[in-house]
């Protein structure tokens, strides 16, 4: 890893007369700190065996990482070989995300709030639908036409209507995104319900269980697996469906800031907005892997975890 | 041991029962799985049911659970007619089916929870899982069970529930000899204790001798009841004991003269 770093710095000290110092400065501090980083965490291995244990598994990762970095600065700033407003170096990047920082901030937000909003609705709703429609014979009869009908149609597509009718953009864009999300987790949480296995039911109702019962405490967790599969499902759409409400109408949030960048021309902008979303939707991704790991620990060695 | 004041035990009777499933591959037609069947159990009574794989034994015990109902005949619990499954007609499947979503704890808790009587009736939970030797697997999940664990949570998951009548369909299957001689003198204990009526359903010729007052016999394609045979031995019954083998000896013979329930004698 400090090799990598090595040679990362090794080739930004090589290539970065081609750049405004400016920029430069703060993407070679970073490429110090993180030089320095590892050549403590290098050395502290030794000594420390935990630090090494966790260490250990990132290394390649982080080693990966930097090299890649390390070939986009001498790809972009280096050499030339990409038409430059389109393709600014790391350091660049680096650089507007800084200066811009504040606003980058607050489109997060933003983002943030819209895509939380969103995403509860519809996941609320698409678990009470779907316990629903998985459970009652009229409600799968009425339900399932509807959801077939109105499901597969991308949220996006409703964007023209929704701005005409909704007063706020924002109001719709949750809308949006809750239908987006409503969509799957309704289908599989369905789906789960319908395939609980009757022994299950059958054992329960020896039990004397009540319908309450039936439902709450045997449908649902049994169907817990598939729901967490329309869980995951819904947020990659809701992802989907932010990102292009947001450029389309809403005048906020990341992907407002992506469109209005390039409006701007502003390259490098665009691309720490790219990054920041990249780890915006990433943590959101990760943190449902924990909710689903903790609330599913008893398929832990059923299933390949 | 689990000891509580006595439950009322339920008498138990079959009428002309017969019970047909469709064929799936042949739409509009169906295969009797019973074909009236008849029998009765007094209050507090232990009987088994032998038979060959297939025969209906597993769908008898559904009807009588109250999770099937049958195409013709009648089904009386305490000359009531069942209509529906309820907690006092406890029944133990032959898959143990236990809940992969709960502990172990909590499945043999779920009785009582169904009821809403779980504060009340907690401290019985202990005595269930002593019972039946899973004290230390509280907070496992069934997964992580053996067979035979899986079986044992099972059965002490409907005995929580303290039913008037047991229906146990080989609960006992996938136990080790000893595990199986041990748990059948645990239910025998309950059984003296609470009295509760008992149809226990086994493949194991001897099971039946060791435990039951009565038992029948039944035969296939459709299932019937072939024979009864009373079981007039005293208790506690001694396995090597010579009456124990004689009876052991004529009903396998009789089994075998039948030429129907072969697989009995396993
Ligand atoms: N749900 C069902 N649908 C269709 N056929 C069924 C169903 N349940 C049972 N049967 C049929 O009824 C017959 C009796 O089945 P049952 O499970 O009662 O047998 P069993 O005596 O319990 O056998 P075993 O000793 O192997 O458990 C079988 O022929 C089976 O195919
Ligand atoms: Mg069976």
């Amino acid at each position: 890893m400090p090799v990598a770093g090595a040679i990362a710095f090794a080739a930004h000290l090589a290539v970065y007369k081609n750049e405004t110092p400016m920029e430069a400065r703060t993407y070679t501090n970073f490429l110090a700190t993180f030089l320095m980083i590892s050549i403590l965490i290098a050395v502290g291995q030794y000594r420390w065996r935990r630090l090494r244990a966790a260490v250990w598994r990132m290394r390649p990762l982080f080693t990966a990482a930097v090299l890649l970095l390390c070939a986009w600065e001498l790809i972009t700033a280096g050499w030339h070989w990409l038409p430059l407003p389109y393709f600014p170096s790391p350091a660049a990047v680096l650089q507007s995300m800084i200066s811009d920082r504040t606003l980058l901030f607050d489109s997060t937000w933003h983002s943030l709030v819209l895509l939380l909003a969103g995403y509860f609705l519809g996941a609320l709703a698409g678990f009470v639908s779907g316990v629903c429609i998985g459970w009652s014979d009229p409600a799968r009869y009425w339900g399932m036409p509807l959801l077939k009908v109105i499901g597969p149609v991308p949220a996006t597509a409703w964007i023209p209507l929704a701005m005409v009718i909704s007063p706020s953009a924002t109001l719709s864009a949750t809308a949006l995104i809750a239908l987006a999300v409503w969509f799957p987790v309704t289908m599989l949480t369905a789906s789960g319900i319908s395939n609980t296995r009757a022994s299950y039911l059958d054992v329960a109702r020896t039990l004397g269980a009540n319908q309450r019962y039936l439902i709450f405490r045997v449908a649902i967790p049994a169907a817990l697996p598939s729901i967490f599969v329309g869980l995951f499902m819904g947020l990659g759409a809701s992802f989907l469906t932010l990102v292009v409400a947001e450029s389309v109408g809403v005048k906020s949030g990341l992907g407002w800031y992506v469109s209005w960048a390039q409006g701007w021309a502003e390259y490098g902008k665009v691309f720490a907005a790219l990054i920041i979303m990249a780890a915006f939707f990433s943590t959101i991704m990760t943190l449902l892997f924990k909710l689903r790991d903790r609330v599913l620990v008893w398929q832990k060695g059923m299933i390949k975890w | 041991m689990v000891t509580s004041n006595l439950v009322a035990a339920s008498a138990l009777r079959v009428e002309e029962v017969c019970k047909s499933f469709p064929v799936l591959d042949v739409p509009g037609t169906s295969r009797p799985a019973l074909g009236g069947i008849s029998f009765s159990i007094a209050a507090s009574e232990l009987v088994s049911l032998v038979g060959p794989s297939g025969c209906g034994k597993s769908t008898l015990l559904r009807l009588i659970a109250g999770l099937d109902f049958p195409d013709s005949g009648e089904l009386l619990v305490d000359e009531e007619k069942i209509l529906g499954p309820s907690a006092a007609r406890g029944l133990v499947f032959q898959d143990p089916n236990l809940f992969p979503w709960l502990t172990v704890r909590r499945n043999i808790e779920a009785g009582l929870v169904a009821r809403g009587v779980l504060q009340e009736k907690r401290h019985e939970v202990d005595d269930f899982m002593r019972l039946v030797g899973l004290e230390t697997f509280g907070r496992s999940y069934p997964h992580h069970l053996s067979g035979g664990m899986s079986q044992r949570v099972a059965l002490a998951r409907a005995l929580i529930n303290h039913p008037k009548v047991l229906l146990l369909d080989e609960p006992l299957g996938a136990l080790d000899a000893f595990t199986r001689m041990r748990m059948q003198d645990e239910v025998l204990h309950l059984w003296e204790n609470r009295r509760t009526t008992m149809l226990l359903v086994t493949h194991d010729i001897d099971e039946a001798i060791y435990m039951s007052d009565r038992i029948l016999v039944m035969t296939s394609a459709p299932g019937r009841i072939d024979r009864e045979i009373d079981i007039d031995l005293g208790r506690p019954r001694d396995r090597t004991s010579e009456s124990f083998l004689r009876l052991r000896s004529e009903i396998l013979e009789h089994l075998h003269f039948a030429g129907k329930a072969a697989d009995v004698s396993a």
